[in-house]
């Protein structure tokens, strides 16, 4: 209905129609996406009042949604889009709002644990080209200081055949991938 | 049948099980795998949450070396990985201006000629009831299929028709003697990546998982993706802190279940690589004198 309109539209909803081409007034609040996503009891702003906060084009609205907890909790399991009577995708919107959120250093506090370990995962990939659980880990606990977490699930992994303590080095298959990034 | 693999890195790592038990079975359903050369990462759940063209370039840049290789197809047996690289097929497809970007970022030829296979849509052609036939074992055992997010939806980019009850397990469990068991966690999701970040999550959903399948009778639930497998089964002790309960149900990757059917070995599918051990054995058919059945045997 509005979607001529998000043409120059400055707001986060007008963000969202420029990077993903979602209308988020095609939502008319009908609560769906809220009662099946998995992740909605632990959720600050359920994932229909993100929606309706990004609709009103309010600037305290916007900035909630983007310091909410919320945006981290989406685990991407597409519930919510299949479930949706006017598919607004949701798990793309949360994409575009999180990557805001990084941006406009607004990232929740109990959000953080999460970022780190997004960041410690991709620059796992940057450093071999592939995963490396252990140093994925090992990264994610220095960001975050939980170095007492999986003390005793490690050793049985290794012992089951499912860690390798040494890396293997694939980081030429995605240096110019990283290097491509870096320039951007 | 011979068709490209991307194996992805878990099925090198934390699943090492599922890659064992596809490389066992394959030679024994006419199935020849041919590996993606000098593959990386596809990015898994971390790099669309932070970075949209990183985790668009990840996948582009292995779609783009199996085009190299003249793959016409390419399995992709993690779900994960299979629903990332259909969906960048998906984005790249729709977008003129994101395509150039990831072209540039990527250095390799890229159209989309390839096209990526579940290990669902991989497995269903080949197994088919005559094939089956010549199998030395059922598996007759009460499973549940569990599919879960990531190979059915969204339906932009799977098309599925039934994203909520998918059927292709089920059906496949079916063929090989099993009696896969009605139930309401198909597609509900595991936790995913919260298992590092947020396992308490993880033990909550786990539990929903294991206590529906364990109420209908359910001897194991039967798996096709590495994170899906490793919540329920490496993450078994925080889903019982959840719960205040035991489970012994186990977590069978379908290639296991379809191997020992085939008379693979539990060794060589992988089975002593689970936490939670899978004391479930398949049963050697009666002696049959077709000709087909002794040759297998």
């Amino acid at each position: 209905m509005l979607q001529s309109s998000h043409h120059e539209d400055p707001s986060l909803a007008g963000l969202v129609w420029t990077k993903t081409g979602i209308s988020v007034e095609r939502c008319y609040q009908c609560g769906k996406c809220s009662a099946g996503c998995p992740a909605a009891s632990e959720m600050d702003l359920t994932p229909s009042v993100v929606l309706r906060h990004l609709q009103t084009r309010d600037a305290d609205s916007e900035k909630k949604v983007l310091s909410s907890y919320s945006i981290w909790l989406c685990l991407a399991c597409q519930t919510c889009i299949a479930r949706c009577p006017m598919e607004v995708d949701l798990p793309k919107v949360m994409d575009v709002l999180r990557i805001e959120s990084l941006h406009r250093h607004l990232v929740h506090p109990k959000a953080k644990d999460i970022v780190s370990f997004h960041t410690s995962f991709i620059n796992t990939i940057k450093r071999f080209g592939r995963l490396w659980e252990i140093g994925l880990i090992g990264e994610y606990k220095v960001r975050t200081g939980h170095f007492l977490q999986d003390v005793a699930v490690a050793p049985v992994m290794f012992l089951k055949g499912k860690l390798s303590l040494v890396p293997e080095l694939h980081r030429k298959f995605v240096r110019k991938i990283f290097a491509a990034k870096e320039r951007a | 049948m011979k068709i490209g693999l991307y194996p992805g890195c878990s099925m090198d790592g934390s699943s090492r099980e599922y890659q064992e038990s596809l490389r066992a079975i394959a030679p024994k359903i006419s199935l020849e795998l041919e590996d993606v050369k000098e593959w990386n990462c596809c990015g898994a759940s971390s790099a669309h949450a932070i970075d949209h063209a990183l985790s668009l370039a990840l996948p582009a840049k292995i779609l783009a070396q199996a085009e190299a290789q003249q793959m016409k197809e390419l399995a992709v047996p993690c779900a994960a990985c299979y629903n990332r690289l259909a969906s960048t097929k998906v984005e790249l497809a729709e977008d003129e201006a994101m395509r150039m970007k990831v072209a540039k970022m990527v250095d390799l030829p890229y159209t989309g000629a390839t096209s990526v296979k579940n290990i669902l849509d991989v497995l269903t052609p080949l197994l088919t009831p005559e094939v089956v036939k010549t199998f030395p074992a059922t598996f007759p055992h009460k499973v549940v299929c569990y599919y879960g997010c990531l190979l059915v939806r969204p339906k932009s980019v799977m098309h599925h028709t039934r994203m909520e009850d998918p059927m292709e397990m089920d059906e496949l469990m079916k063929r090989i003697g099993a009696t896969p068991l009605e139930w309401s966690m198909k597609t509900e999701c595991c936790g995913a990546s919260f298992s590092i970040t947020r396992t308490d999550i993880v033990g909550t959903l786990g539990m929903n998982i294991l206590e529906d399948a364990t109420m209908r009778g359910a001897e194991a639930i039967i798996v096709a993706c590495p994170m899906c497998h490793s919540n329920l089964d490496m993450r078994r002790t925080e889903i019982e802190k959840v719960s205040g309960k035991k489970y012994s149900i186990p977590i069978l990757y379908i290639t296991q279940a379809i191997g020992l059917a085939l008379g693979c070995s539990p060794q060589q599918l992988g089975l002593q690589r689970h936490f939670v051990p899978a004391k479930i054995e398949a049963k050697l058919k009666v002696q049959q004198t077709t000709p087909a059945a002794a040759a297998v045997s």
